[in-house]
Formats: structure tokens, C-alpha cells, sequence
């Protein structure tokens, strides 16, 4: 099956033509509705024939897909349609399994870095593109020490420095009213929506250029994926966000973009406000109307 | 059929009859278990209190700052104390270091390929290698190849081979005990390996690794034949030298190289003598042995504790 980018030849000719132009974001043209009427969005990353293999399994097959900056994109799909996997894909977090391999391109702009190339290294990656997991995983250590360590690791020693930027991700947050007297208490003592928002805290202590939530509230109660909803949704201010989500209301309300995945392949990519009133494809509309997944 | 759920099989009264006889098994294996551990606990308890009464004459502060005498009741265990701690503390240093590393690497480095599997059937085969085969190893090893000679040192080391799988499997199963959701979400942050290691895994694992090595060391303490085997004096009247020194450097390794006695070899060689008072003395040192032994496992245990307390996944 294809993918409704309707023009992935402009897409692939974008970025390589960025590289001559300078560090210019790249813009890509999707359709948004029947009457091919186009709607251009700025490229933070741009997926191209992206494979990718556990072994001889190949999990993913073939995506192209324009990460647009600053925006929400959500993937979408039934269990094991390879959306965690194609996240997983940004920070090279396979990298870590024996017998992976990539196909295909993740080209970062401006700079027109291949994430998957093989001469980058994953460790550059991962200091550009943060990450949410699943289940909240703070560190067994201090609040303060949980947002700093991402700036630790980055090589920020001054004290007055790590204090202003633990407040101003936690802050971002919006966990800093609630833990400003406890900064020093173990992060495991915080309840799960807590633990979940210092995650991303301590993610966006680092700046990352784009930030991947792994289905980031599938462990939590409704108050608490609330919170983290809303969060996101502000998010997008300063960060390209791509989000993977069992929930399609959630999808539908916190992102810009969606992509709808199955068995590792991409059926269906446009807007949001698109796929979930009026997918171009059949078996879109049947997922998000619940026929199966 | 018309009943449903257990009125299918079974009602009434023999329903009732067939619950209360199964309840009865479940008490018969609870008592089953309770003998079954008190007897462990008894044989224990029985053993430390008679070794305490046999020994009771000796304990005494004299006891534990003479030399070993021909005059049973003159005869102290100071030279063994000082030579079981001593080598200790060369086994500790050296196991430790090492068995940790090894665990380390195999858990969070080595590929999981053939190599690395020969290598871990071959860690946990070395847990269950006769003490006395050890032994041989070092006497041909420390003490003729390497020259160590009968010294601390040679034991030291003879020891530390000994427990050296011990270490590295508790200490696996410390790193193994670390979620991988924490080692995702520091490498998720950009962290190296080795900073995943060591700003994570090991201070995480850290109250595993203490009771792996309390436990090796408290297996060490009372091994007597690898320290025969390389040829500790059964009788000696000095101590080793100091490793503290007044004059400058003020620390000295030449304790490393002394000859040494250590507290079981201390008892066999008692226990040996035909003169009924010694039995006194060996009595009284092998409840201190054994006390040694409870109070180090008696730390493992606290040691535990206070880690599963301040760090509960």
C-alpha cells in the first residue's frame, strides 16, 4: 500500500536540495482533502524508505513521512503494527539489540543529518532527540538529580546553571509547583502522573530537538493522562513532538498530524482533523471506527 | 447436565466434607515445614551452644591476645585472628574487584554469543570445584611459580579464586535486578555505556553486590584446606608485620609476604593434640569462628534490607 504523501518524489528532491541551500528547513506539500488541495508544512525530519529488520524479520516496510516541526504527529495502529518500532527508530534506541539493521533515511533538519546513517553515532542522537517511555522510569535519585542528569551528562557542572535549568524543565513541564519543596525527595516517592511528568522534564532538560513519547500514558489513570495531554499539547511551541498511541482520542486531541500504521507498513498519513473525520483509505476508517485493532 | 459451577461435581455435604479435607492437607504441610526448619535451626543452635560451654573456661581476654602455647590454658588465638583478618582483607580486595568487573562485563558488555555462554557455565561449575583442588592450584601457582612463598599474600589470593564465582553470580544477579527501563531511559538522555554503569547500574545494585561479597567472605573465613595445602604454620608465635608504620611512608606491604596461621587451621591443630584441654581451646575458637561467620551474614542480611528499603522498584 502507498502512503498519501502526495508528493514523496518533492519530499526526497526537499531535503537533498537543502543541503546546497544552507540550513533551511525544508517545506513538504501533503493533500489535505480529495480536490488535492495542498497544505505545506515545515520538515523537522524527514523519513524515506525506511526499512527496518529484527534479524531476517522486517518490522517496518518502506515508510516516507514528514515530521513536521514543531507540531504534534501521532502514530496510530493495532498492536505490533511496528508504530513503537518506527519511534524507537529516531534515538536509535535498536541499536542496543544485537541484529538490527536499518534501511532507508532519517534525514534531521537543517543540519541534514541521517539518524540512521551508518557513520552517525547513536549517542549524538540520543543527546539531540529525547524520549518518554511507556511506564514512568525516573531514576532511583532525587527529583533535582532526575532532571539534571541529561545536563550532567552534557557537561554542566555550575551549580546556579543546573538549579535554573531543573526549575525551567520542570517548569515545562508544569511539575515545578508541585515538587518545588521536595526537590531533594527520592522521584519514586512522586504518584505515576508525577513520575511520568518528570520524565518528560528531564527530557526536555536537554533541549532535544525533536521528543518521542512512547505511548506515555497507557500506565496512567484518566486525571493523569489529562495532564499529560494538555502538556503535550503545549509542547509544541518548542519542540517537534511525535507521539505513538493506543488511544485514538488521544490522538485525536493532541495531535496535528497523524499516521495510521499496519503491519509495518504506513497506510494512511495526512491531518489530523482529516483522518478522523474523513480517511482517504478503507481500512483507516475501519480501525478508527473500531472495526478492528 | 443442569447444576452449574461446583454443584456440577460435587454438593452438599460432600462439598463441605472435601473443602475441610483439603484445608487439612494445607495445615499437615505447614507443620511438615515447621519441623523440618526447626531441626535445621536446632542442629545449629545446638552445635554454637555446646561449642560456647565446652570453650567457656576460655573466654577470656588472654584468650584472644596470647600466642599459641604448649600450656593449653596459656594458649590464645592472637596470631589466627590476626592472620584470618589479614587475609581477608587480601581476599576482599581482590575478589571483589575482579569478580565485580567480570559480572559487570558479562552482563552489560559481552555479546550474548557461544564464547560468553562457555564462559558462564564455566563461572557457575567454578562455585562448585572441591576448596582442595583450589588449593593445589595455588601452591603450584602463588607459591612456587609466582614465589609468594607460605605467605598471606599466597592464601589471600588462594582464597579470593575461591569465592570469585560466588561474587561475580550474586553480583550478576544484583545488575540483572535493575530494570531495563532504567538503563533505557538513561541511555535515551545520551548516556555511554559505561556512564549507564556506572551512574546507574552499579549504585542501583550496590546493596547486592555488599551481600554477594559478605556471603563469599563469610565462606572464605572458614575454608582450612586450600590454606593448608599451601602450607600454613599450624604453630607460630609472632605476629606480621605492621602495616602502619611510624616512619615515613608510614605503610608497609611486608605483611603480604609473612608467614601466617589463621583460625580454622588454628583449631585443627588443637583438636589434633591429644591432651584432653585443648578440646577447651578448640571449642572455644570455633565458636568464635562461627560467631564471626553469623555476625557477617548477620551484615549481609541488614545490609540487604537497607537497600531493598531506600530502593523499591
Amino acid at each position: 500500500m502507498e502512503a498519501t504523501v502526495a508528493n514523496d518524489e518533492a519530499a526526497r528532491n526537499t531535503h537533498t536540495g537543502a543541503g546546497q541551500a544552507g540550513p533551511a528547513t525544508p517545506r513538504v506539500s501533503i493533500a489535505v482533502d480529495d480536490t488535492r488541495k495542498t497544505r505545506t508544512l515545515n520538515v523537522k525530519a524527514a523519513v524515506d524508505s525506511l526499512s527496518f529488520y529484527y534479524g531476517q524479520h522486517r518490522a517496518l516496510k518502506n515508510l516516507t513521512i514528514p515530521i513536521a516541526e514543531r507540531q504534534v504527529t501521532a502514530l496510530i495502529g493495532p498492536s505490533g503494527c511496528g508504530k513503537s518500532t518506527f519511534l524507537r527508530c529516531f534515538n536509535r534506541m535498536h541499536d542496543l539489540q544485537p541484529d538490527t539493521r536499518y534501511e532507508g533515511s532519517i534525514t534531521l533538519h537543517p543540519d541534514n543529518l541521517n539518524l540512521i546513517g551508518a557513520g552517525v553515532d547513536p549517542i549524538e542522537v540520543r543527546m539531540r532527540i529525547g524520549m518518554v517511555f511507556q511506564k514512568p522510569n525516573p531514576f532511583p535519585k532525587s527529583v533535582f538529580e532526575n532532571v539534571a542528569y541529561g545536563l550532567r551528562l552534557r557537561g554542566v557542572r555550575n551549580r546556579a546553571t543546573l538549579a535554573e535549568e531543573v526549575e525551567k524543565a520542570l517548569r515545562g513541564a508544569a511539575l515545578w509547583d508541585e515538587v518545588k519543596d521536595r526537590l531533594q525527595d527520592s522521584a519514586l516517592a512522586l504518584s505515576g502522573g508525577q513520575m511520568q511528568r518528570l520524565c518528560i522534564a528531564r527530557a526536555l532538560a536537554t533541549t532535544p530537538e525533536i521528543l518521542l513519547f512512547d505511548e506515555p500514558t497507557s500506565a496512567l489513570d484518566p486525571i493523569a493522562t489529562a495532564k499529560i495531554e494538555e502538556l503535550i499539547s503545549t509542547l509544541r511551541d518548542q519542540v517537534t513532538v511525535l507521539i505513538v498511541t493506543h488511544n485514538m482520542q488521544q490522538a485525536a486531541r493532541v495531535s496535528d498530524y497523524t499516521a495510521f500504521m499496519y503491519l509495518g507498513e504506513l497506510i494512511e498519513f495526512d491531518e489530523a482533523a482529516k483522518i478522523f473525520t474523513n480517511p482517504a483509505k478503507k481500512a483507516t476508517e475501519d480501525y478508527i471506527t473500531g472495526r478492528y485493532g | 447436565m443442569s447444576a452449574s459451577g461446583a454443584a456440577a461435581y460435587l454438593s452438599g455435604e460432600r462439598l463441605r466434607r472435601g473443602v475441610q479435607r483439603r484445608k487439612v492437607l494445607d495445615k499437615v504441610f505447614v507443620l511438615v515445614g515447621l519441623i523440618v526448619m526447626l531441626a535445621c535451626l536446632a542442629v545449629l543452635a545446638i552445635l554454637f551452644i555446646d561449642l560456647i560451654r565446652d570453650g567457656a573456661p576460655r573466654f577470656n581476654l588472654d584468650f584472644f591476645t596470647n600466642f599459641a602455647s604448649r600450656k593449653a590454658e596459656r594458649a590464645g588465638i592472637l596470631a589466627a585472628w590476626v592472620g584470618t583478618s589479614l587475609i581477608m582483607l587480601v581476599t576482599a580486595s581482590c575478589a571483589v574487584p575482579v569478580g565485580v568487573a567480570a559480572a559487570i562485563y558479562l552482563e552489560e558488555y559481552a555479546p550474548k554469543n557461544w564464547f560468553t555462554a562457555v564462559i558462564e557455565i564455566n563461572v557457575t561449575n567454578l562455585a562448585g570445584v572441591p576448596s582442595i583442588v583450589y588449593g593445589l592450584l595455588a601452591l603450584g601457582l602463588f607459591v612456587y611459580q609466582f614465589n609468594l612463598g607460605q605467605s598471606i599474600a599466597a592464601a589471600g589470593l588462594t582464597l579470593a579464586l575461591l569465592i570469585l564465582p560466588i561474587v561475580i553470580v550474586a553480583t550478576r544477579e544484583a545488575i540483572r535486578a535493575v530494570p531495563n527501563a532504567i538503563r533505557e531511559a538513561a541511555y535515551g538522555l545520551g548516556a555511554t555505556r559505561w556512564e549507564v554503569t556506572k551512574d546507574h547500574v552499579l549504585p542501583y545494585s550496590t546493596g547486592g553486590i555488599l551481600t554477594g561479597m559478605i556471603l563469599g567472605l563469610s565462606r572464605a573465613i572458614g575454608e582450612t584446606a586450600p590454606i593448608i595445602t599451601i602450607g600454613a604454620l599450624s604453630f607460630i608465635a609472632f605476629l606480621p608485620q605492621s602495616p602502619i608504620q611510624s616512619e615515613f611512608p608510614f605503610i608497609s606491604f611486608a605483611w603480604l609476604k609473612d608467614p601466617f596461621t589463621a583460625m580454622p587451621i588454628q583449631m585443627f591443630n588443637w583438636v589434633s593434640r591429644p591432651d584432653q584441654a585443648f578440646q577447651a581451646n578448640a571449642a572455644a575458637a570455633g565458636a568464635i569462628l562461627l560467631g564471626m561467620t553469623l555476625i557477617m551474614n548477620g551484615l549481609a542480611i541488614w545490609i540487604r534490607y537497607r537497600f531493598r528499603k531506600k530502593i523499591n522498584w
